[in-house]
């Protein structure tokens, strides 16, 4: 008896748990047009690198998908702090294919560790400069088709660039953030923060070119036992 | 410190060959090689920081692991590795060819413990370059800031002791060498000021040893007659410090080019000769933000700051600044010295130079730098330092050969108070 009351108050308060977080997902829209995208000649005329693609290889300031959706928005929740995971976070990958890195925007905890692959059949260097304190600029080799590299960061960054100096065109961003509520839209501006818990919160979104560090976009949300929406547009520059 | 250095090199002046002896043409030629080899490097210094491959190597003093002499030849021709391991390897023997010149200037001017003691120096700092562990390098560098500073402490007492030039030149040599090995291990871009800044000195430092070892380097100077003493001392006033001056500002203009270069921010103002499509760009934060927005950058470079346009402004103001001041030095000299004195020649030539350095800066803006434009751009810097020292020295320590002095009815004197000798001619 008594533990079948036990066993009851548990799950109570696990479902109570569950109805106080929910997820937040929406789109984000671009308004505008944006400048065109420019060609990066200097992969084509790479002896190496030019294999590696048959099509001319673009910048990527503005990924704009179906219905104006915009790609590599990062979304996090503002004045959320202390809430990291940290190292027990499952790894974030960035690889190198094609001397590009894919993704150009990645999310990532403070602490969390990311795995550098490198899928190309030529050397690359990872070069993170992060200008956060406490932030460690570091540069290194990885060889063709070579173990993953490994890095953290344990303070909190907006577009930390890491970068390849041998291919000089090479370059993505790391927003490295003290919680785990972070997101970055995919390619049609979608993107979902998941188990978010209730309450009322001021989102941010940033974007290199679009919204930057210093003037991000906000919109004020609230979670209430369930999913919400928050749909955004930001405008082209 | 300095007194207890001279005592361990004991060069009395009866160990002193006389400066007069003549310099010999190989001497004067393989000082010519390593000034344009000089030339060379800085050129392929300016191709790396032009390709952003300045971390494309990123340990030192090996390449990828391996010592730099073994590095294979098929992973050079990966990228931005062609641009970094090519200097690290001229570098090198820019390196050996300063360190040979440094002891022949050495040898042909002492005798005895005194040469020994040089040669010994030199041999050792290149047997430690070899140990290449980073605390040598470090210990080393610092030794040669002290051999530098004691080296230009004897070039003021006795501005013909070519040994001192030679010491001066090794000393500059290590500490660059070092200088740019630190700026990649400790992967600080501020390095890189200072180690462009040195490059350009140390090409000037090798073009006055060149000179000083030409003939006609040590055939300058014509003594005039008393008549004309106090006309070309007016003359000389005038010259002294208005050349060292204006190379000064060219000087100081190379390091404003080098921080802005080692900014690695691209070009902070994309237009020319109007900046931001003004004469003053604004450059509160919504502007600076602004252009960052508008920028599309191909490749990873720094956000624009308020700062480096300032960098950028500063750059350009000084350039009409310099241009001004050298074709006031050439109008003077020209009216001054007459049309075929070597200072007016040599001024005239700075000028042009100065003309095609203002174009290569515009272009490099129009270029949106392209690289090969930037570095040209680089190049001619330090070809306008050198020839700014150049015509500095020969100004100062040649006498002014005063209109209408027969050159028959004048002593020639060399510019470093040596003995007479035949020659005459001021061509």
């Amino acid at each position: 008896m008594k533990k079948t009351c036990a066993l009851v108050i548990v799950t109570g308060l696990a479902s109570l748990q569950a109805i106080q977080a929910g997820d937040i997902s929406g789109t984000v829209t671009l308004k505008g047009t944006p400048p065109p995208e420019k060609e990066i000649p200097q992969i084509k005329e790479d002896p190496n690198c030019g294999k590696l693609h048959t099509e001319a290889v673009k910048t990527r300031f503005y990924v704009v998908g179906a219905n104006s959706g915009l790609g590599d928005v990062f979304v996090t929740l503002k004045g959320v702090t202390g809430k990291s995971a940290g190292a027990s976070a499952p790894p974030a990958v960035i690889d190198q294919k094609g001397c590009e890195y894919q993704p150009y925007v990645l999310a990532v905890q403070t602490g969390q560790k990311i795995l550098v692959k490198n899928s190309d059949p030529v050397l690359h260097n990872i070069h993170p400069t992060p200008t956060a304190p406490g932030n460690k600029e570091e540069n290194k080799a990885q060889m063709p088709n070579g173990p993953d590299l490994t890095f953290s960061f344990p303070s909190p960054e907006t577009f930390l660039r890491v970068k390849c100096d041998v291919h000089p065109w090479m370059f993505a961003y790391l927003c490295v953030v003290d919680s785990p509520y972070i997101a970055v839209t995919d390619k049609d501006g979608k993107y979902t923060i998941k188990d978010v818990p209730d309450g009322k919160y001021t989102m941010e979104f940033y974007h290199r070119k679009a919204a930057p560090t210093s003037a991000p976009v906000t919109a004020d949300v609230e979670v209430k036992g369930g999913a919400v929406t928050k749909d955004v547009a930001l405008e082209a520059k | 410190m300095s007194r207890w250095i001279e005592a361990q090199i004991p060069e009395p002046r009866s160990f002193q060959i006389s400066a007069a002896s003549p310099v010999s043409p190989w001497l004067h030629r393989f000082a010519v090689f390593t000034a344009i080899s000089t030339l060379g490097l800085i050129i392929i210094g300016g191709l790396v920081t032009s390709h952003g491959a300045g971390m494309a190597v990123p340990d030192w003093p090996n390449s990828y692991g391996y010592t730099m002499f073994a590095f294979p030849f098929s992973k050079w021709r990966v990228g931005g590795i062609l641009y970094e391991h090519s200097h690290r390897l001229v570098a090198t023997f820019v390196g050996l060819l300063t360190a040979v010149l440094t002891l022949w200037l050495w040898v042909r001017e002492t005798r005895g413990r005194g040469r020994w003691l040089g040669v010994g120096a030199i041999v050792m700092v290149l047997g430690l370059m070899g140990i290449r562990a980073l605390p040598v390098y470090i210990t080393l560098a610092c030794l040669a800031l002290v051999v530098g500073g004691f080296s230009l402490y004897q070039i003021k007492n006795n501005f013909a002791a070519l040994r001192w030039w030679g010491a001066l030149a090794f000393a500059a040599v290590i500490l660059q060498g070092v200088l740019g090995g630190l700026r990649v291990v400790w992967l600080k871009d501020q390095i890189g000021i200072f180690h462009a800044a040195l490059a350009q000195m140390f090409f000037a430092l090798t073009c006055l040893i060149a000179l000083f070892t030409s003939r006609w380097g040590r055939g300058l100077g014509v003594e005039e007659k008393r008549e004309n003493r106090q006309r070309t001392d007016a003359i000389q006033n005038v010259f002294a410090w208005l050349l060292p001056a204006t190379a000064l500002l060219i000087f100081a203009q190379l390091i404003l080019g080098a921080t802005m270069r080692h900014q690695h921010a691209g070009l902070a103002i994309p237009d020319f000769p109007l900046a931001y499509g003004k004469v003053w760009p604004s450059m509160d934060a919504a502007s600076v933000t602004h252009y960052n927005q508008q920028r599309q950058e191909i490749t990873a470079v720094n956000p624009i700051t308020a700062i480096q346009i300032g960098l950028q402004m500063a750059h350009r103001i000084m350039a009409l600044l310099i241009c001004g001041a050298v074709a006031f030095c050439a109008w003077s000299a020209r009216r001054k010295l007459g049309a075929s004195h070597p200072v007016s020649k040599l001024t005239l030539a700075w000028f042009g130079l100065i003309l095609t350095q203002a174009l290569l800066g515009a272009a490099t803006i129009w270029s949106d730098k392209a690289a090969d434009v930037a570095t040209a751009h680089v190049m001619v810097s330090a070809m306008a330092l050198a020839l700014g020292a150049i015509v500095s020295i020969v100004a100062s320590r040649s006498l002014v050969l005063a209109r209408g002095v027969p050159a028959a009815e004048a002593q020639v004197l060399s510019p470093f108070g040596l003995q007479p000798s035949a020659h005459t001619g001021l061509k």
